[in-house]
């Protein structure tokens, strides 16, 4: 038996979708050449089988996936995945929060500052730089997204540029995304035991 | 001029420190633009058709309060632009209606997506890949208009 989970937490879940996953054996060429790249180089999961249903959309997004989170210079990979965090937790993807915490938790060698997202979301007890990125990311998750001038302004405070903006804005957007897959064409679910 | 629609619609400047980080991330706003194409004109467009991705999209951004995008998509649904571009209408169609259902609501309020949104998908004839195609347009378009939200507001200041 396997339970769905419905509370935030850093323990990756298990991913059962609601779509048949494409079978490798029968794929096509077109499939295949799309599942030869993976977000974050992962092994090929249910996930992007699922999205091989439609392989020329797969195959542009799992590069700038990659791009997003892992190009080099402008914001720092812990940053980018506080971003991924804050949409996730607006759009309660509790998949993709509990993957993108526990890397942040890895890069940055410390569970307290997920622990107090998880917790309080936007009203996280942070230091100042990531507070401000956590807001951002909360305001821009919202429909319609909540970002004024005076929000950028608040970035720059903090010692965001410009390309660290537009860093932060794409891996926040990014999952915007990557939540209104993975949180409706599946769900998370515990099968220990 | 940019050939990318996000840029286009976000009315971003040719020079400048913006214009720079942009050239700096090009191969991503790239594969962003050869995203859009492969939600709104994809070479294997399954039974949902480039007046109706186009339709639904215009509906999405306009829920987003994006006038530039809306432009964008409402040009792009074609000639005759169906009716239920417009948010809070319907279609009177069970299929259209069940497209619209699952675009507003997961536009909306991702949170509260359901096994059943899938499911009343599947009840209004909508096959697995269909599905997967749906909810691809649907994600991109809540990605395109948050950038674009941004880079507008990026542009505005300084």
């Amino acid at each position: 038996m396997s339970r769905v989970i419905r509370k935030f937490t850093t323990r990756v879940p298990q991913w059962r979708p609601h779509v048949t996953p494409v079978d490798l054996d029968t794929a096509t060429d077109e499939q295949r050449d799309a599942l030869s790249e993976t977000p974050s180089n992962t092994k090929i999961s249910d996930y992007v089988l699922v999205l091989a249903h439609d392989p020329q959309a797969l195959g542009a997004r799992t590069p700038l996936f990659n791009g997003i989170m892992y190009d080099e210079g402008g914001l720092s990979r812990a940053e980018r995945e506080l971003g991924a965090v804050a949409a996730s937790f607006v759009n309660r993807c509790i998949y993709c929060a509990a993957v993108h915490a526990s890397r942040y938790n890895k890069l940055k060698g410390e569970e307290s500052t997920m622990q107090k997202v998880f917790f309080d979301g936007e009203k996280a007890d942070l230091p100042p730089r990531e507070a401000a990125i956590l807001k951002f990311g909360v305001r821009l998750s919202q429909c319609p997204p909540e970002i004024t001038p005076k929000d950028i302004d608040t970035l720059r405070e903090q010692g965001l540029n410009e390309l660290a903006i537009l860093d932060l804005t794409l891996s926040t957007a990014l999952f915007g995304w990557a939540n209104r897959l993975m949180h409706t064409l599946g769900e998370p679910v515990d099968n220990r035991i | 001029m940019n050939d990318h629609i996000l840029e286009r619609a976000a009315n971003v400047p040719a020079t400048g420190p913006l214009a720079e980080a942009l050239r700096t991330r090009s191969r991503l706003m790239e594969l962003t633009q050869a995203s859009h194409d492969a939600a709104l004109r994809p070479a294997t467009p399954g039974s949902i058709s480039f007046t109706e991705r186009a339709a639904l999209a215009a509906r999405m951004v306009q829920i987003c309060k994006d006038s530039a995008l809306a432009d964008h998509y409402i040009g792009l649904a074609g000639a005759t632009v169906p009716a239920w571009a417009t948010p809070d209408t319907r279609a009177d169609d069970a299929r259209l209606d069940a497209l619209i259902a699952y675009a507003d609501k997961i536009t909306l309020s991702p949170r509260d997506a359901t096994p059943e949104d899938i499911d009343a998908l599947r009840a209004a004839g909508i096959d697995e890949g269909d599905i997967v195609r749906l909810a691809g347009l649907v994600a991109f378009v809540n990605y395109q208009l948050r950038v674009a939200k941004v880079l507008r507001a990026m542009g505005g200041t300084r």
